[in-house]
């Protein structure tokens, strides 16, 4: 099988070692591959960040620069929250070893002594496993002072949130790790040169670092050959929403989205799709008329003017009314927002209002593009990208939309015939007597 | 000031220890707490401030913002239904109103013989269990069906002795 994050489903030392897990990691203690062949091997495998952005993995580390005095810092970001996204606990419960060693890898090519691994706080049954593989790695030598007698030195600790959706943004991670409130950080300077406690940090999703000892081991060649053009190796796709088998498929970047979806059994009880949100609900959402030939990689997904993101796809089928399914997204990202950037903070809260408005039956047609208008000005305007999240999913639906928006303005009722159907409970259970 | 207890102590100095400042742990010295209390009465925000050796001010500011910690006290068992949504395209809006209905109480409040106190929540991280619920923020029910949820709704309510 060609998986590369979710190859082994069993978390203990002794079964990732039987498979040659840290041969990558001895190696590189033992001196026989240098960082900078490393570095070399994850730059030319093209592997880009899972977490949402996309950034290539190699260039992020070459920011770095291991020779340079002083305490450096990685972070491996587990905290999971973009709606929509399950992927990463996968990968934490089944496959912690390759995380660690991942982490340990990446530690090594960019200087750092000392690791933390973030997991969200409702992340206990992750933590747990996490812990003990640590442990594990701990206890065989592989991690801590001096390891394998090599004088190197690497601590990593996994943390535990308190429950935040923007403590995923990267700044506002390290404010989190130092005790504060998960506020984002104004760039510049970037974290390669100040970040945690303002030393020099690198910070990479978990399925980002999973990915990278299977690289080392077979090359980048054979991770490129995975994927398509500017899209290297498999994503973790997890689909919900109106499908009749919701569920998350490690697959080839490039793989067709129809394929997916018949791997979920369709959208449920034969019904049409509507729209599909493609990487976690801050993603710009596509119509369900041009799905056919849509492909699960970064170019196509820009192409479809949307983005792979996180890789949380959401399916919604015909009975969804979509201004109260943008409604509540605004409620979340209204709730969400950490109130530092004014546009944001009161903008959220305009929109969400003006979608209430008119879910209340006392909206009118021109609140449509007054909706629009607020949204697209918080675009560009705050300090991390949750002005971003929240204005991307008001202009698409909106955009895509618009005459089911009026309509719902005018009439002071969905478009959609029985439009409770598409956030019916029992809908989806009775399927299956079908 | 409110005493920690040892063994909370030795827990919160486990945290201690991963950072280069006591201030990094002060999340979960605050859900030590928590766990000790089922909420976090003043005393005991002002306890992590004396033990962390941390102003009151930088702790309140960690309380205040993250969702997890709770400033009023409630019931027993703290049922949180995903309203993200994946979940809400499951029904989630349904999930919550059969609680309420069941329990006669709203979203926010708590049952009148302190059991139960339902709140909704964001993405849990389990979309393809949709919908889900998350109990005392650690345990996760998926794919929720009516009779499924009456069954943990009756195990909530005798769920006292721990």
């Amino acid at each position: 099988m060609n998986k590369v994050c979710l190859r082994y489903d069993q978390p203990a030392l002794a079964y990732y070692l039987a498979q040659g897990g840290y041969t990558v990691w001895k190696q590189l203690i033992n001196g026989t591959l240098s960082p900078k062949q490393a570095l070399d091997v994850i730059k030319a495998s093209g592997l880009r960040g899972r977490g949402g952005a996309g950034f290539m993995t190699g260039l992020k580390w070459s920011f770095m620069n291991r020779d340079k005095p002083g305490q450096k810092f990685l972070i491996c970001n587990s905290d999971e929250g973009e709606p929509g996204t399950c992927k990463d606990t996968l990968i934490l419960r089944h496959n912690p070893h390759q995380l660690i060693e991942g982490i340990a890898i990446c530690s090594y090519v960019i200087g750092a002594q000392v690791a933390y691994n973030y997991l969200r706080g409702e992340y206990i049954r992750e933590f747990n496993v996490c812990e003990t593989a640590l442990q594990e790695a701990y206890d065989a030598g592989l991690l801590g002072k001096n390891i394998l007698d090599s004088n190197i030195d690497l601590d990593i600790y996994n943390l535990l949130g308190a429950g935040s959706y923007i403590v995923g943004e990267e700044t506002a991670m390290m404010e989190s790790i130092e005790g504060k409130r998960a506020m984002p950080r104004n760039k510049p300077p970037f974290p390669a040169v100040s970040g945690l406690w303002g030393c020099a940090t690198t910070i990479n999703n978990t399925e980002t670092l999973a990915s990278v000892p299977p690289i080392l081991e077979n090359g980048a060649n054979w991770f490129q050959g995975l994927g398509v053009e500017n899209s290297a190796g498999t994503k973790i796709f997890c689909v919900s929403g109106h499908v009749t088998n919701p569920g998350v498929f490690e697959l080839p970047l490039g793989i067709k989205f129809t394929e997916l979806l018949d791997r979920c059994g369709g959208v449920r009880q034969g019904r049409k799709i509507k729209a599909l949100i493609p990487g976690g609900t801050s993603m710009k959402v596509i119509p369900g008329d041009q799905l056919d030939d849509l492909t699960m990689d970064f170019d196509a997904l820009k192409k479809a003017g949307s983005s792979i993101g996180s890789g949380g796809l959401i399916v919604m089928d015909e009975t969804t009314c979509m201004v109260r399914a943008l409604t509540h997204m605004m409620r979340f990202y209204h709730e969400e927002s950490c109130g530092q950037c004014t546009p944001c903070r009161e903008g959220s809260g305009w929109v969400l209002q003006m979608l209430e408005k008119i879910l209340q039956k006392k909206g009118e047609p021109d609140l449509i593009s007054k909706i629009r208008d607020v949204a697209s000005k918080i675009e560009g305007r705050t300090i991390c990208a949750f002005g971003e999240a929240i204005s991307w999913p008001v202009t698409s639906f909106i955009d895509h939309f618009y005459d089911e928006f009026v309509f719902y303005a005018q009439h002071g009722h969905s478009l959609v015939e029985g439009a409770n159907k598409g956030f019916s409970w029992d809908t989806h259970t009775k399927s299956e007597d079908e | 000031m409110m005493e920690i207890l040892p063994e909370d102590k030795r827990k919160i100095d486990h945290w201690v220890a991963k950072f280069p400042t006591p201030k990094g742990a002060v999340l979960m010295a605050l859900r030590i707490m928590q766990d000790r209390h089922n909420w976090l009465p003043r005393e005991a925000i002002d306890a992590v401030s004396d033990y962390l050796k941390i102003s009151k001010t930088e702790v309140y500011e960690v309380v205040s913002f993250y969702s997890m910690y709770r400033l009023k006290p409630g019931g027993r068992n703290y049922l949180k239904v995903c309203t993200s949504l994946s979940c809400c395209l499951m029904g989630a809006d349904e999930v919550i109103q059969h609680v309420e209905n069941s329990l006669s109480i709203k979203k926010g409040e708590t049952t009148d013989d302190q059991m139960i106190t339902l709140m909704e929540t964001e993405c849990l991280g389990a979309c393809q269990m949709a919908p889900v619920a998350l109990v005392n923020d650690t345990e996760y029910i998926g794919s929720l069906t009516r009779e499924s949820l009456d069954q943990l709704l009756d195990q909530l309510k005798e769920k006292s002795s721990e």
